[in-house]
């Protein structure tokens, strides 16, 4: 039905705007204007085309002024890693410079493209080119870009280039598979056991990650489900590994993403700087906590006059989500992550079970 | 040879199947030539396998454009409600997915299915085979003065491979276990395992057999085009006479020459490891319980091959609407494109840099970091000649006397959406600030603006500007008026916010955002999203009648509408084999002698010789 009517209102629209011409053509006619009928811009078209061109930039203007209002405040809060920091710094200044390149040339494009609209009988300037002008915008946008690439490569070196011989990190495994994750820690001696999917099927079925049983580092390794932990300020390392098909471990607030390939580690390492508890508190938390719970609010109304559950309040935590398409439950491939403080890492993670235990 | 009569015109007929020769040597040629040369035009001959490169281009045009760009939209516009509205029942889910939306709702593979495919179609069969192919197979011939392709046959050839190609694709739709579903990126091991994904088995399989005949297609038309711009260019058209649109076309070409049998030899990797057992891709997969026999290949590898295309893809993509923008600007602001020389330098710079960038889409796919850094070096150098060519458009308009047909309206609003999605590619190429962006919606957003925008824009915007030359008659201004103001306020109202939505750590690809709480309220910038690309939509229908209808009722055109200097317009309006009667016109100027001083028009087309006190334009 709602088909039926979507078809008919847009074919009566359809018929709406070849009326409308119609009627402007006879309203033309009558006013005794020549009727046009070349379909080759007048000057009358120019000047109204090139006073919308004005207008479209300031349309530009607002929309992209409304969109920094309105919806700043969904963007991510503030890094809660170490490196997160430089990142959000280079993206801001980026930003910055980009923003500033919008509107200057933005402004020069459509307001040229009023000002010179068309007049019958006006010659335009016969200006071929000027290499000097040509100089001028390719080396200022070299020299900015340059900038740029010097400062996103050193941040990017900075993060991408940690040694793995510190003694005081500690090793995670990621471990991703259709449609869930996984993390692995590496006991007592902070070393991953070896591990391959080849050695899944044992144990029947309980070797959830693959762990190869022959290998002495893996007896104290713990594997977690639903949510993993990680003390603030220690630098963790984290291993990535997949079952099956490509995944991505994405951890927004951390500004940490590294694809999960079968057949390989990957790997990436990050301090965190903000436990959970610290980071419900920061106020663009809170206040995004709030717009949350009034939208589940609401949605609860509905499903109440359903004669269902209503929603449980929602409270923060940092997320690790999968970012590169993996199939059908792609969208629904999360894993809670928790910052503790070390003391209470430490609590979490003695009352979790070693791989030893489904050895037996 | 010139001035020499031919001695043994039967000769020559005899020689036939080698037309090529016969056009290389077609200086002084009468159109009895073409008499003799040619048979009897059929139904058939004339409008199906023709090999008359404007019929071939007004083929692409509305199989490319017409036909599959409406599927491509339509299938945005199906996601997009589901993105919209999650989980919601709607009657067109039930009417146009049938067992892929149980009681209206959607389902989440054929949610992939649907992203992959509108992909798919807009990137090759509309925005590559519909931009090239219909506007290389027009205007190359015509404006470097020449009687058609060197190979009629060849590129006849080339479109009906990209018809089938097209029909494959399309078939594909109906499989029983669904489309192709892995994105169009279509990356293993979810591409090759039929297990991890439904859409991988047979829906994959016509996918790749689709694409291996589109690159066949494609390479043919390339290879065409390339040998025709450099042998059969008319006496006085030396390369720097050539018209932007031609630089761009040849360009573009060689671009595809060099990256698209790569594509396919990826395609062939994946086969073989589909279908015979092979491991260049796969390695310790355990899927439904069990593990598989690959060992030793990488998904990155991939990876690697694909994008070693698909960078160089996307400025095959992008050249063709530049040069075609450059044209447009120039006629329309009645000035000559300001920087000539400075346009052909960054479209070859451009050309060579977007070999040397395809890491950028890989920074964190598990590669050595170094390359990340080297891929980032590059991919910034790849904006300067893009920034170049920007300026060089605004300089144009400069004092200008601007026309704003249609077509005009269009190109300058590539321009500013060039600009706009070309600055957000600067916090996408830096590895540094991807980590966090890789993979969301802030990408969607940047490649829509170039690409599903920009490069749009100058497709709509050679059909304006060029229909006359197509049908011989004129589209509606009014309606490209409307076509066009409701397109581009709806195309910042899509993708503007979308950035926001990218930037809020939302990834792309994700059937629903309801899973997870924390982007609740990402949900009404969705709707609005969503309701701008419905609206978006509905402005594509005007075009779509304005050119059903103009094509058979609208104004008759006259040779040259809009005063334009290059050869094209020197052509008869009714279509010719050969495009000129008697002798083709010889090049006496470069292609952007408009409001030239001293001289009594405000343009002086390509064929009118240098006045006895005129000076020569330097550029």
């Amino acid at each position: 039905m709602i088909g039926l009517l979507t078809g008919v209102v847009l074919l009566l629209m359809g018929i709406a705007i070849w009326q409308i011409n119609n009627i402007y053509q006879i309203i033309q006619n009558n006013l005794g204007n020549k009727r046009d009928d070349s379909q080759i811009a007048t000057e009358k078209d120019n000047d109204m085309q090139g006073k919308l061109m004005f207008a479209f930039l300031v349309f530009i203007y607002v929309v992209t002024i409304y969109c920094f209002w309105a919806y700043s405040k969904v963007l991510l809060p503030e890094a809660a890693s170490e490196h997160g920091v430089p990142y959000d710094r280079l993206l801001w200044i980026s930003f910055a410079i980009i923003l500033f390149a919008q509107t200057f040339t933005q402004a020069l494009l459509h307001y040229f493209a009023f000002k010179y609209r068309g007049i019958n009988n006006r010659k335009a300037f016969f200006f071929t080119h000027d290499n000097n002008l040509e100089l001028v915008w390719t080396v200022i946008p070299a020299i900015v870009f340059f900038i740029l690439i010097i400062y996103g490569m050193i941040t990017w070196s900075n993060i991408m280039n940690f040694s793995e011989d510190d003694e005081d990190a500690i090793v995670i495994e990621l471990y991703a598979q259709q449609w869930n994750w996984k993390a692995r820690y590496g006991g007592q001696d902070n070393v991953l056991g070896d591990a391959n999917v080849r050695f899944l099927n044992d144990y029947d079925g309980r070797n959830s990650v693959g762990i190869d049983s022959s290998d002495p580092n893996g007896w104290d390794d713990i594997v977690v489900t639903q949510e993993f932990h990680i003390p603030v300020n220690k630098k963790i390392i984290f291993k990535m590994r997949s079952q099956d098909v490509l995944h991505s471990a994405y951890m927004p607030h951390f500004r940490a993403q590294m694809n999960c390939v079968p057949g390989m580690i990957t790997e990436f390492s990050f301090t965190p700087t903000k436990t959970t508890a610290e980071m419900r508190m920061n106020p663009d938390v809170v206040a995004k906590v709030d717009r949350i719970n009034k939208i589940r609010y609401d949605n609860s109304q509905k499903l109440i006059a359903k004669g269902e559950e209503s929603l449980d309040p929602y409270q923060f935590d940092y997320l690790l989500l999968c970012a590169k398409i993996c199939g059908t439950s792609h969208y629904n491939m999360q894993m809670k992550i928790v910052v503790d403080t070390e003391k209470d890492y430490n609590k979490w993670i003695s009352s979790k079970e070693a791989f030893s235990s489904i050895m037996q | 040879m010139e001035g020499k009569k031919d001695k043994n015109p039967r000769i020559r007929v005899k020689m036939e199947s080698t037309e090529f020769g016969d056009l290389l040597s077609d200086k002084n040629k009468s159109d009895d030539f073409y008499q003799d040369h040619h048979h009897k035009e059929t139904f058939i001959t004339k409008y199906i396998f023709s090999q008359d490169h404007k019929m071939i281009a007004k083929q692409y045009l509305i199989t490319g454009v017409l036909f599959m760009g409406f599927i491509g939209i339509a299938l945005s516009l199906l996601f997009r409600l589901q993105l919209a509205w999650p989980e919601e029942s709607f009657a067109v889910f039930d009417i146009f997915l049938g067992k892929w939306a149980p009681e209206g709702v959607m389902d989440p593979n054929i949610y992939l299915a649907l992203v992959t495919i509108h992909g798919t179609i807009m990137v090759f069969f509309v925005l590559t085979a519909g931009l090239s192919g219909t506007f290389s197979n027009l205007l190359i011939p015509l404006q470097i003065g020449a009687r058609d392709m060197a190979s009629g046959f060849l590129n006849m050839v080339s479109f009906w491979l990209f018809f089938l190609s097209s029909a494959i694709m399309l078939s594909s739709l109906f499989v029983e276990a669904g489309p192709a579903a892995a994105g169009w990126t279509i990356y293993p091991p979810l591409s090759a395992l039929p297990q991890a994904q439904s859409g991988s088995g047979m829906g994959m399989t016509l996918w790749l057999i689709s694409m291996a005949i589109f690159v066949a297609s494609s390479l043919l038309g390339s290879l065409n085009y390339i040998v025709t711009v450099i042998n059969l260019r008319t006496k006085g058209m030396s390369f720097f006479r050539l018209p932007l649109t031609i630089w761009a076309f040849f360009v573009t070409a060689i671009i595809g020459v060099i990256s698209f049998p790569v594509l396919l030899s990826a395609a062939l990797l994946l086969i073989m490891d589909r279908s015979f057992g092979t491991s260049f891709f796969l390695s310790d997969i355990f899927v439904q319980g069990e593990v598989l026999h690959y060992q030793g290949g990488s998904p990155v590898l991939f990876e690697h091959l694909f994008w070693f295309l698909g960078h160089p893809e996307v400025y095959i993509v992008l050249l063709p609407a530049l040069g075609i923008t450059s044209e447009i600007i120039a006629t329309n602001s009645r000035k000559p494109i300001f920087g000539y020389r400075a346009m052909v330098a960054s479209i070859l710079a451009i050309a060579f840099l977007s070999t040397v960038v395809w890491g950028h889409h890989m920074f964190i796919s598990g590669m050595n970091p170094f390359l990340g850094s080297v891929f980032t070096f590059t991919t910034l150098l790849i904006a300067i000649p893009s920034a170049v060519k920007a300026f060089n458009y605004i300089t144009t308009l400069w004092k200008g006397n601007l026309q704003f047909n249609p077509g005009m309206l269009f190109s300058i609003g590539l321009v500013s959406t060039f600009i706009t999605g070309g600055l957000t590619g600067i916090i996408l190429g830096d590895s540094t600030l991807d980590i966090n962006i890789h993979d969301t919606y802030f990408v969607v957003a940047h490649f829509h603006l170039v690409m599903g925008i920009s490069a749009l824009y100058g497709l709509f915007a050679g059909v304006y500007h060029w229909f006359p030359k197509l049908f011989g008659r004129m589209m509606d201004k009014n309606l490209g008026y409307i076509h066009f103001w409701v397109t581009a306020i709806s195309a910042y109202g899509v993708f503007f916010p979308m950035h926001f939505v990218g930037m809020a750590g939302l990834p792309r690809r994700y059937y629903t955002n309801t899973a997870f709480p924390y982007f609740d309220d990402l949900a009404d910038i969705n709707v609005v999203i969503t309701l701008f690309a419905l609206l978006a939509g509905a402005a594509q229908l005007v075009f779509l009648y304005n050119f059903i209808y103009s094509m058979f009722f609208g104004k008759k055109a006259e040779k040259n509408p809009w005063r334009s200097t290059t050869l094209e317009w020197t052509a008869p309006v009714e279509h010719l084999h050969g495009n000129w009667p008697g002798e083709i016109p010889h090049v006496y100027r470069w292609a952007y002698d408009y409001s030239k001083p001293g001289q009594d028009e405000d343009f002086v087309p390509q064929t009118i010789p240098i006045g006895k006190d005129e000076e020569i334009t330097e550029h």
